[in-house]
């Protein structure tokens, strides 16, 4: 049972993190904040890949496959996304002083 | 065992996504953040294939080669209107992937026989039961955003009877699977699952949508952390747990800055508290005007504000309007632009609507910092916006939207409204405001009437 109590641990102190480190979000970035948070969950590929590599029947295997190719567009589409959303703000800051003494 | 080379990487992956989730909470460190979780997504996801001996390697490659095409082109393709659909289908795929990990994990459990303990298998039920449900209800969101189904809440009678039986269901077979492991619980279990997504997101009304696809990104987090611990894998219970707790907070961060709670949103329309989106056009007289007299009431107005909404971005009018306000600018008006926190249908989409069409982020003033400005303000232009102009907000306890934060555009000397038709807003309540004698409906396209106004403001 002290292992479960371990893992129990890095849960509960996980959650403390994850609510930690978005605490002074703005409301400007919540939706990239959404779309990358989306994106780290997308690192069940990791759990897919190792689950169909020891798949034993075929059937497993192509359940399996699936998988990976769904969890591989959540995490890849996610990461992408959230770069091209994020991309704007970046190239707004740099338009920012001529728009301004335009202004 | 897991070798110590390989839990000590899943450590150093582990720190970066908690970096990288810092990272995206601030404007400057954004971008960086997102590359870093991205850079150990990829890292984290080779390492297997270094300690394990994993069969099908070439069928696994080239089902992640798919899967890459797939979430690229998607998220290349997709324009920055259509983000929320976006982002629910995304989680919707990663909820569906972690529930068919924790059906092939049951049934390598059960082809063993090994005895794992009760919470491995209670953790490996959790996973397959909620996925399901991150799965299905996800895809119900994006029906309902990308307009293939009605926005407007879906109750049927009998609707909390049958997700009543749904939710028995999945205890009973979430105590089947612990009791005695067997598969056909398992699939059984994902299909109830499907249906209790399904059910849950159907009577969510349109403005409320967006906080599910962030509940349900919340729900597909804690779904990874439990498979995590199925696999006996710390990475994915991090970064799974962090998603969790993170979502779940930012989802009541939003639900909080639209003046509802989260159970409301859910449950709501089962009671008929939700929002109603009825959308009847009503035929009450309003005053109108054309592009050319707008045109005078801005270009001799000394402070002007912009309410920019949904309608806006959908028109593809936020290039013609970002021109205007520069030429309003010219002639020495100062004009701001004034964001809600839920403008758009996601919040902070607004910001990267306009942020697409290059308008400097100075002008972009957040609810808090201009709602003070709004009386001193003598023309207020709203366009494609509704909802969150809306005084029913703060006046009619029965409205939908009552308690919400509104932009307080009803205090300014004059506003115009830029609309498409008189149709209501999102949460398709009526807009007392536009009946006001000192508003002024513009009708017409966005983009059309953006352009035509635009020269005639040129040609003052």
């Amino acid at each position: 049972m002290s292992e479960a109590v371990v893992w129990l641990t890095i849960f509960v102190l996980s959650v403390f993190v994850g609510i930690e480190v978005i605490s002074k979000v703005s409301s400007t970035l919540h939706t990239p904040l959404m779309s990358g948070a989306n994106a780290i969950h997308g690192i069940i590929l990791l759990g897919a890949i190792i689950v169909t590599g020891q798949a034993e029947s075929t059937g497993a295997l192509v359940v399996g496959l699936v998988a990976v190719v769904l969890a591989a567009v959540n995490m890849v589409g996610g990461f992408v996304v959230t770069d091209r959303m994020l991309q704007m703000f970046t190239r707004k800051k740099k338009k920012a002083p001529a728009g301004s003494s335009a202004a | 065992m897991t070798p110590t080379w390989v839990q000590l990487a899943y450590l150093a992956c582990a720190v970066c996504f908690i970096l990288a989730l810092k990272g995206l909470s601030g404007p400057k460190t954004a971008r960086n953040g997102n590359l870093l979780g991205a850079v150990a997504a990829v890292v984290a996801v080779t390492i297997p294939f270094f300690y394990l001996e994993l069969d099908h390697v070439a069928l696994i490659l080239a089902a992640i080669l798919v899967g890459t095409v797939g979430g690229v082109v998607g998220a290349r393709k997709v324009q920055m209107t259509q983000m929320p659909q976006m982002v629910a289908l995304f989680n919707g795929v990663g909820g569906g992937a972690a529930a068919l990990v924790a059906l092939l994990e049951l049934g390598e459990i059960v082809g063993h026989g090994e005895d794992v303990g009760w919470f491995v298998l209670l953790a490996t039920a959790f996973t397959i039961a909620v996925g399901s449900v991150s799965f299905a209800g996800s895809i119900v969101t994006f029906a309902k955003l990308q307009d293939l189904m009605t926005s407007a809440p879906v109750v049927f009678k009998g609707l909390p009877i049958v997700f009543g039986i749904g939710l028995l269901a999945t205890i009973l077979l979430t105590g089947i699977t612990i009791g005695e492991p067997v598969l056909w619980a398992g699939v059984v279990l994902a299909l109830v699952g499907l249906v209790v997504g399904v059910l849950l997101v159907l009577p969510v009304g349109g403005a409320d949508v967006p906080i599910v696809i962030s509940l349900l990104n919340a729900f597909t987090g804690l779904t990874v952390a439990a498979g995590g611990y199925v696999l006996d894998n710390t990475l994915l219970l991090v970064a799974g747990t962090l998603v969790g707790a993170s979502g779940t907070f930012l989802t009541l961060l939003m639900a909080n800055a639209m003046g509802r709670s989260v159970a409301n949103i859910l449950f709501g329309a089962l009671k008929g508290g939700s929002t109603l989106g009825g959308g009847e056009a009503s035929d009450r007289p309003v005053k109108s005007a054309g592009p050319n007299d707008v045109a005078i009431t801005l270009g001799y107005a000394d402070r002007v504000i912009i309410v920019p909404g949904y309608g806006l971005a959908v028109a593809q009018a936020q290039h013609a309007l970002r021109e205007l306000v520069d030429v309003l600018g010219e002639r020495g008006i100062q004009v701001d632009y004034a964001i809600h926190p839920v403008a758009g249908r996601m919040p902070g989409h607004m910001n990267v609507l306009l942020a697409e069409a290059q308008v400097p982020y100075e002008q972009l003033k957040e609810m808090a910092e201009i709602n003070g400005d709004f009386k001193d303000a003598d023309v207020v232009l709203v366009v494609g916006a509704n909802d969150v102009v809306n005084p029913a907000a703060k006046t009619t306890p029965g409205a939908p939207i009552y308690g919400m934060p509104i932009l307080n555009v009803d205090e300014a000397k004059q506003v115009i409204f830029m609309k498409r038709s008189m149709r209501p807003g999102f949460a398709g309540i009526e807009n007392e405001l536009l009946f006001d004698e000192k508003t002024t409906l513009l009708f017409g396209d966005a983009k059309d009437t953006m352009s035509k106004l635009l020269n005639a403001v040129k040609a003052l």
